[in-house]
């Protein structure tokens, strides 16, 4: 009775057709750009900072320069020592943090409407006179290490080095951009230098602020941080070449379950059937309970406590991967599960109710991702890397609701190759190994 | 610092609470149910969660971990809903939704646009007590938590020792037991163990309903009335009482060792005072003595003792203060040693900093400092109106009340440098402790070639 009421209710909700966000294109004096939303209810900005480039700027030989001189940007800038940032920052009860990815330099700071000026002040300190005393360079090197060695004994962190390494050759992205043991124990502090220069440049800078700050108070602000970062930096990496082939790669380690890592090869973000492939993925391996990997492998035959796939377009190459774990009697029927679900995705595409639910459920919840300054312009700031318009909020539901059941047809033959999927499997399954 | 230290531990965070009571109200059906609406009009967006005061501190002894199990089970259907459709639905209509279970609650959540608010009051009033369970669904369920423990607990050394070194900390009390449960416990589990415990505490004078968002309370209200009103509460339910902890006499200490731990590590925890309606002055002070000793990576206490220095001893240092719990608090304190120090020497380091620390008290400047930070935390903390959910949620199921909620910074701002050391005297009590070591097992064969 009440089900039929629920379809009934289904049908007369209206759906948003946008996100309404009122964004602006702020150009500073000095010609540095950012992307706002002004919302002057809680006396505090967030501002998000994306500098393209990242731990693929690394050298071979000094693996992990970025990422050292990232975590290094905080301790110890312009007069003041690390004692004296930190004791500087909490003071002002700012809140900053730098890190390394990738492909990009983050720079993430919240700071309170009372101090404004005094925090982008020691901000701009961090970015632009960052002292890499050998004293701090030594403390923070020990953390990395400490990180690289727990990587080395996390079977999450080993399916997906070793995913990578089978992938990519000799492109940065076939390591761990944390570097290893040895290269980060041999970095200089020249080498360090060398990295900042190279990896913080306005020519590949994305800004974005929400928040208690106007238009010309930003375009101030923009000048005062980012004016002295040099104009240029380090050469971008070529494309990374794809060597995976369909198989199997076990990876021993002790422990009652396998934890497995598979993919293949994905799409571009400006692809014209991207927005198709998005949707072929959501009703896959979309994290939701509803999405088919989900719905065979966890709900049907409690194999795992979870599993998904994603479309992860990087800046030079593009892949689609998905993980879980399963008890290493039950890794190989889950990975045949898996198996065959490409296959039949592959063979027959999805539903017209599997892709209206869908649509509904993207189109629907995107609105909900604008909940909060900060969250907003970590929004903002992504869309500028992925080189998407100011008004692609107004118009991204709409090329959602413009897929159609053939676009999903035809994209599942494209992007999907079974016989490609190749599993990295980090555990002690039974009867499952290595293929040649 | 480098904020990604990849290491197991659940660090007690400074709490992010804000008073807020122009944006807050309440209200009581007259079944029980409480009702606490927070108003944020940033965005059309609500969180909609009920949570029931009953935690896996609550179950009966040998069945540990179906708080948990019943959780994953709410989503298995009733008599209007088939197993997985109420997710579907969420999903449906653009939200999400999940769960979460903890030593004193059990919590549902779904964030949706705020005109859907009504759908999922009617969902989530039909499975307070409408479950309906298949012996065929709580089997496969039953797997799925199995592999959930698999993947959180015991293929993680850390984990394993945080269960083993609770188990130690609590001589009597249930905190001493895994909200996932004991597997061997877990994988025993039934249909009717779940339903049973489902019909006793599953009920509205045993709930919290927290409602934030772009909602206004007379809205919600009237809503709630119609949805939650003419559930029928559980007569005669008792008030929590657990069994308590006798006088610790005698200081515990334990050591694992696994192939798997690439980072070992000490760590301390004692027994502390808990918040408590209408009495968090010493929980407050405790807050505070976290953030001095080992709040901040860099200029904390332990910080600038261990990790800074000609010879540092410490990689990683931190401390931490749960108090927001219905029974006992914790206060920790962890510390991971550079590769040539070993575990004693980093030991009886911590100690020679605990010792001097309770020798030459509280550094103004840094009180002072860490006060402005609290009250800037007020701030931080309205961008996240689902944050604020929790936090009167996880209070309401702790014993606090809502002016315990909103007293609560005003309290933070009223501390000394006085109470900090009277707390700190009280806790810092090695009867009162667990000290645990985590190390390496060398062992070749387990190694990854990189």
């Amino acid at each position: 009775m009440i089900k039929r009421l629920f379809t009934a209710a289904l049908l007369a909700f209206a759906l948003p057709a946008h996100a309404e966000l009122p964004i602006q294109q702020v150009t500073s004096p000095g010609g540095i750009t950012a992307w706002l939303v002004e919302d002057h209810t809680i006396p505090f900005t967030a501002l998000e900072i994306q500098i393209r480039g990242g731990t693929s700027l690394d050298p071979a030989d000094q693996r992990g320069a970025v990422n050292l001189m990232a975590a290094l940007l905080e301790e110890g800038a312009g007069d003041l020592d690390a004692q004296g940032f930190a004791n500087a920052r909490d003071a002002l009860a700012a809140r900053f943090s730098f890190g390394a990815r990738t492909d990009s330099i983050g720079i993430s700071a919240q700071f309170l409407t009372e101090n404004r000026d005094e925090a982008v002040d020691l901000l701009r300190l961090a970015i632009t006179e960052p002292r890499f005393d050998a004293d701090a360079v030594e403390r923070v090197r020990g953390q990395v290490l400490s990180n690289i060695q727990a990587n080395l004994k996390s079977p999450e962190a080993i399916a997906a080095t070793q995913f990578d390494r089978l992938t990519f050759g000799t492109h940065p992205y076939a390591t761990d951009g944390d570097g290893t043991m040895e290269t980060v124990a041999s970095l200089s502090r020249e080498d360090i230098v060398s990295a900042y220069k190279g990896a913080l440049s306005r020519d590949r800078l994305y800004v974005a602020a929400t928040g208690d700050i106007t238009a010309d108070q930003l375009g101030t602000l923009l000048d005062t941080l980012l004016g002295g970062l040099p104009a240029t930096g380090a050469p971008l990496p070529n494309r990374a070449d794809w060597g995976l082939q369909g198989g199997v790669t076990v990876v021993d380690f002790p422990g009652p379950q396998s934890v497995i890592y598979f993919g293949h090869q994905g799409i571009k973000r400006d692809d014209p059937e991207f927005f198709a492939a998005y949707i072929l993925n959501e009703i896959l391996g979309g994290g939701r309970f509803t999405a088919r990997l989900m719905t065979e492998v966890r709900d049907k035959r409690g194999l795992t406590y979870g599993i998904s796939s994603y479309l992860v377009p990087q800046d030079y190459a593009e892949l689609m991967i998905g993980q879980f774990s399963s008890a290493n009697a039950t890794t190989t029927q889950a990975i045949d599960i898996v198996r065959s679900e490409w296959q039949r995705m592959y063979d027959t595409g999805v539903t017209d109710a599997e892709l209206a639910n869908t649509k509904t459920y993207l189109t629907g919840s995107y609105p909900l991702r604008f909940d909060g300054n900060g969250t907003i312009a970590g929004i903002l700031v992504g869309m500028q890397a992925d080189g998407l318009p100011i008004d692609y909020a107004q118009t991204r539901n709409a090329k959602i609701e413009a897929v159609t059941l053939d676009d999903i047809q035809k994209i599942a033959k494209r992007l999907l190759k079974p016989d490609a999927l190749h599993f990295v499997v980090v555990g002690q399954p039974d009867g499952l190994t290595t293929t040649p | 610092m480098l904020r990604t230290l990849v290491l197991p531990f659940v660090l007690g965070a400074v709490t992010a609470t804000t008073a807020l009571a122009d944006k807050v109200t309440t209200f009581t059906l007259e079944n029980g149910l409480e009702a606490v609406v927070i108003q944020d009009h940033r965005a059309p967006v609500v969180t909609h969660m009920m949570w029931y005061k009953i935690g896996s501190a609550d179950e009966p002894r040998g069945k540990s971990g179906i708080a948990h199990f019943l959780e994953h089970l709410m989503f298995k259907g009733t008599d209007t809903l088939a197993p997985g459709e109420f997710s579907a639905t969420v999903e449906a209509q653009g939200g999400d939704d999940n769960a979460f279970t903890y030593y004193d609650y059990t919590a549902y959540f779904q964030r949706v646009a705020t005109d859907r608010l009504d759908l999922m009051m009617t969902m989530e009033a039909d499975r307070m007590r409408g479950l309906t369970l298949s012996e065929a669904d709580v089997e496969t369920e039953r797997a799925v938590i199995i592999e959930e423990r698999a993947q959180r607990t015991d293929s993680d050394p850390g984990s394993l020792f945080g269960e083993q070194r609770r188990a130690a900390q609590y001589l009597n009390h249930p905190y001493g037991t895994p909200v996932i449960g004991w597997k061997h416990e877990a994988e025993a589990l039934t249909r009717e163990d779940a339903l049973s415990f489902y019909r006793t505490f599953y009920a509205p004078n045993n709930a919290i309903l927290i409602v934030a968002g772009d909602v206004n309370p007379d809205d919600v209200r009237a809503l709630a009335t119609t949805h939650y009103g003419p559930i029928a509460p559980t007569l005669g339910l008792g008030p929590r009482v657990r069994v308590t902890e006798p006088p610790q006499l005698s200081e515990r200490r334990l050591t694992m060792s696994d192939p798997r731990v690439a980072q070992p590590y000490v760590i301390r925890s004692y027994l502390a005072p808990e918040r408590n309606t209408g009495a968090q002055e010493k929980a407050a002070a405790l807050t505070f003595l976290a953030e001095l000793l080992g709040g901040n990576g860099t200029t904390s206490i332990m910080a600038r003792s261990l990790q800074f220095g000609d010879a540092p001893k410490a990689v990683y240092t931190s401390a931490f203060y749960s108090g927001q719990s219905l029974d006992i608090g914790e206060f920790g304190v962890v510390a991971v040693p550079t590769p040539d120090t070993s575990l004693a020497d980093l030991e009886s380091a911590v100690d020679g900093v605990l010792t001097q620390f309770l020798t030459d008290g509280v550094d103004q400047v840094a009180f002072d400092r860490i006060k402005r930070q609290l009250r800037a935390e007020e701030i931080y903390a309205r961008d996240n109106v689902t944050g604020l959910a929790r936090e009167y949620g996880t209070a309401l199921t702790t014993g606090l009340t809502v002016a315990d909620v909103q007293a609560w910074p005003e309290i933070l701002q009223a501390v000394t440098p006085e109470d900090v050391m009277a707390a700190a005297r009280d806790v810092l009590n090695r009867s009162n402790a667990v000290t645990g070591w985590l190390q390496r097992q060398d062992d070749s064969s387990t190694g990854v070639k990189p």
